[in-house]
């Protein structure tokens, strides 16, 4: 029983970064526009969160301050994607490039530094409950907060206007258009908000789990969850699941190890990879009833052109 | 119009991104005239100096040498293995007269350069290769690893003892044999657990790791990644903690007992030495605890006084040449599956150090397939 609530906590904690990224995501593609830059909006985030949490002492003003500067980053991906119409997967990729060498360049005083960082909390009763308390309950308050951010986002896609206007856009800009939706402006802001909400993943790598500046310290994990927004189907509730899915079978591996039970870590790696294979597969079988892409994904919109 | 805008701010934005990376590649003191004569002295680092890691142990020999022969220094940091020959190539060009470069993939680099440069002095950190005007140069690590294995040894209760490894070459089994060695000299009866995390920097799964196997029921917590996430991991639980590469006691003043810290300024002050009475030539420098490259950092105050005599009687041993250099990989020595790998009083030779690739008999934990290359 222990080992099963250590591994579901560890699941929680380690998918807690990739929830955040990835809810970021899924409002940025929903709009439509692909965003492949999160490595970089990560690192970003994760290396000025560590920064402002050492200069002001203030882990939460880091916090704040990864999300502002996520949202900075995203705003390039923004101009380029939607007022210049360009190509998507360039700028993303460049995004990337320019995150992990500035990062690098901008941070290397802080590689060994001691910030403040965030405190777990542990709910009170709750905690004590036994199992349970140590499986849910006693994580750092952004945990709890990437969870409830997803009934959070559900919620504003599918039941606020602005969140029906983004999908409409993702899904049929011209169609949005025509309405009287700005497409441009709904645009800006899924990416904006998608890369504050990336900018707090990095933050929570630097100053609740790993609590240390390090150059390239998240380690791959903005294409991770490029792979899990299509696992999720482009869906919320279902990206909780793939992301602490995906968090668990990276501890996992230590775990057994740690039991002494004899696995191959690198097998256990691939695991994810193969079941967002297997989802993809899944879902084109299905013919996107659910599962599809925005259709819009990745194409600029410029009004009166044709596809 | 549009496009030309596009291309226009991409360029820019690659611009802002190359020259940061240019920065970290050029050289940082311009030379006066009058001081045309120094000695240049260049150091390629793959990872950034920072304030603790192998690249900022490094860093501290480069300003030793700088401080105590007076020679002109250059450093690059965060060199990628790909970009390595350009950036070694680029300062032979500019003259410098020795470069060191400290990561094992900058081998082959080195020697290519090393081929159009006959009269610069290359001297390689980790590598096997050599050329009349390549050496290279590495510590005895797994010496301090077994003394660090010692105050494990010493120091656990439950008899159970973590290891967080990078990946399965010989230098990590190495390290994870000797410290067993070490602790199995003071403590008979207790195991060391291996937990791979195929990671040399992912700071997050390193504490993942060393999480298990707290959880586990390790009370000592000992690593070989550069990042001291482990470390955190046992101040966190209540446990202890060995460091590596570089005194790591800051990151966890509870848990830190010591760790195996790297010394490089002997060998520079060594290489520079020598270049400068012109005695240099292309040698295979692997030196320990006796010559000072490689050691132990002070030890937190809750090691026990006699704990902290004991690792110091067996150091004595070292600096004394009382036991060979290869200690302690002197036999008798077993593999996890009781078998006789060196008899009684037989040593490893250094090949067969360098080639390790099984674990002795009180590691659990097994060595990945596609491991031990």
């Amino acid at each position: 029983m222990d080992f099963i609530a250590s591994l579901i906590a560890a699941s929680i904690r380690a998918g807690t970064p990739l929830l955040f990224a990835t809810l970021g995501e899924i409002i940025t593609e929903r709009s439509g526009v692909l965003n492949l830059g999160l490595e970089g909006i990560m690192i970003t985030g994760a290396m000025t969160g560590f920064a402002v949490s050492l200069l002001t002492g203030n882990p939460w003003l880091g916090v704040l301050a990864a999300g502002l500067a996520g949202m900075a980053m995203a705003s390039i991906h923004a101009f380029f994607s939607i007022t210049l119409k360009a190509d998507q997967s360039v700028t993303g990729l460049m995004l990337v490039l320019l995150g992990i060498g500035l990062t690098g360049f901008l941070g290397r005083n802080y590689i060994g530094q001691v910030a403040e960082y965030i405190q777990p909390v542990n709910i009170p009763y709750l905690s004590e409950l036994p199992f349970v308390g140590e499986a849910f309950f006693s994580h750092d308050p952004l945990v709890y907060a990437a969870m409830l951010l997803v009934p959070l986002t559900w919620f504003f896609l599918f039941r606020t206007r602005h969140g029906m206007e983004i999908i409409a856009v993702g899904e049929s800009p011209e169609a949005a258009d025509t309405l009287g939706i700005s497409v441009e402006k709904l645009r800006y802001a899924s990416v904006l908000i998608g890369g504050f909400l990336v900018g707090i993943a990095g933050a929570h790598l630097s100053l609740a789990y790993a609590k240390l500046w390090t150059d390239g310290m998240t380690a791959g994990r903005g294409w991770i969850c490029l792979a899990l927004v299509i696992f999720s189907g482009w869906m919320p509730q279902r990206a909780i699941l793939g992301a602490y899915l995906f968090g668990g079978l990276d501890v996992l591996s230590f775990k057994l190890q740690a039991a002494g039970v004899g696995v191959s870590y690198h097998l256990l790696k691939m695991i994810p990879y193969v079941v967002t294979i297997l989802v993809l597969l899944f879902s084109v079988m299905r013919k996107k009833e659910k599962f599809g892409a925005p259709s819009a994904l990745g194409k600029p919109y410029i009004r009166e052109q044709r596809y | 119009m549009r496009r030309l805008l596009i291309v226009a701010v991409l360029m820019a934005a690659l611009l802002i991104a190359g020259c940061a990376q240019e920065e970290k590649a050029t050289p940082k003191p311009t030379i006066t005239p009058a001081e045309e004569k120094k000695l240049k002295v260049a150091f390629v680092y793959v990872s950034p100096v920072g304030d603790a890691g192998w690249s900022y142990m490094h860093d501290q020999g480069r300003q030793y040498i700088e401080k105590v022969y007076g020679v002109q220094t250059a450093y690059s940091e965060s060199v990628s293995d790909a970009d390595a020959e350009r950036v070694i190539r680029e300062y032979a060009e500019q003259g410098y007269d020795v470069i060191f470069t400290t990561s094992f993939g900058f081998m082959d680099p080195t020697i290519t350069v090393a081929k159009d440069f006959p009269n610069i002095v290359f001297m390689h950190c980790s590598g096997y290769k050599t050329a009349e005007n390549v050496g290279t140069y590495f510590g005895r690590m797994y010496q301090a690893r077994y003394l660090t294995g010692i105050v494990a040894g010493e120091m656990t209760k439950t008899n159970k003892i973590g290891y967080v490894a990078a990946h399965p070459i010989p230098e990590v089994i190495r390290g994870i044999n000797a410290f067993a060695l070490g602790v199995k000299a003071v403590n008979p009866d207790a195991k060391v657990y291996v937990v791979w995390t195929g990671t040399w920097y992912d700071p997050a799964k390193e504490k993942e790791a060393a999480l298990s196997l707290i959880e586990e029921g390790c009370d000592v917590i000992a690593q070989h990644q550069d990042s001291p996430a482990p470390q955190q991991a046992a101040q966190e639980k209540g446990v202890y903690s060995i460091g590596y590469h570089s005194d790591m006691y800051e990151f966890a003043p509870k848990a830190h007992l010591t760790a195996a810290v790297w010394n490089w300024s002997v060998i520079y002050a060594y290489v520079i030495e020598n270049v400068m009475k012109g005695t240099w030539k292309s040698e295979q420098i692997w030196w320990g605890i006796d010559k000072g490259v490689v050691d132990i950092a002070p030890f937190n105050p809750i090691v026990p006084e006699d704990v902290q005599k004991k690792v110091m009687e067996e150091k004595e041993k070292y600096l004394k040449h009382e036991v060979p250099e290869q200690y302690p990989f002197v036999g008798p020595i077993y593999d996890q599956n009781g078998n006789l790998v060196k008899a009684e009083g037989e040593v490893m030779s250094d090949e067969e150090l360098l080639s390790m690739n099984f674990f002795v008999d009180n590691v659990v934990g097994e060595i990945p397939a596609g491991g031990g290359e």
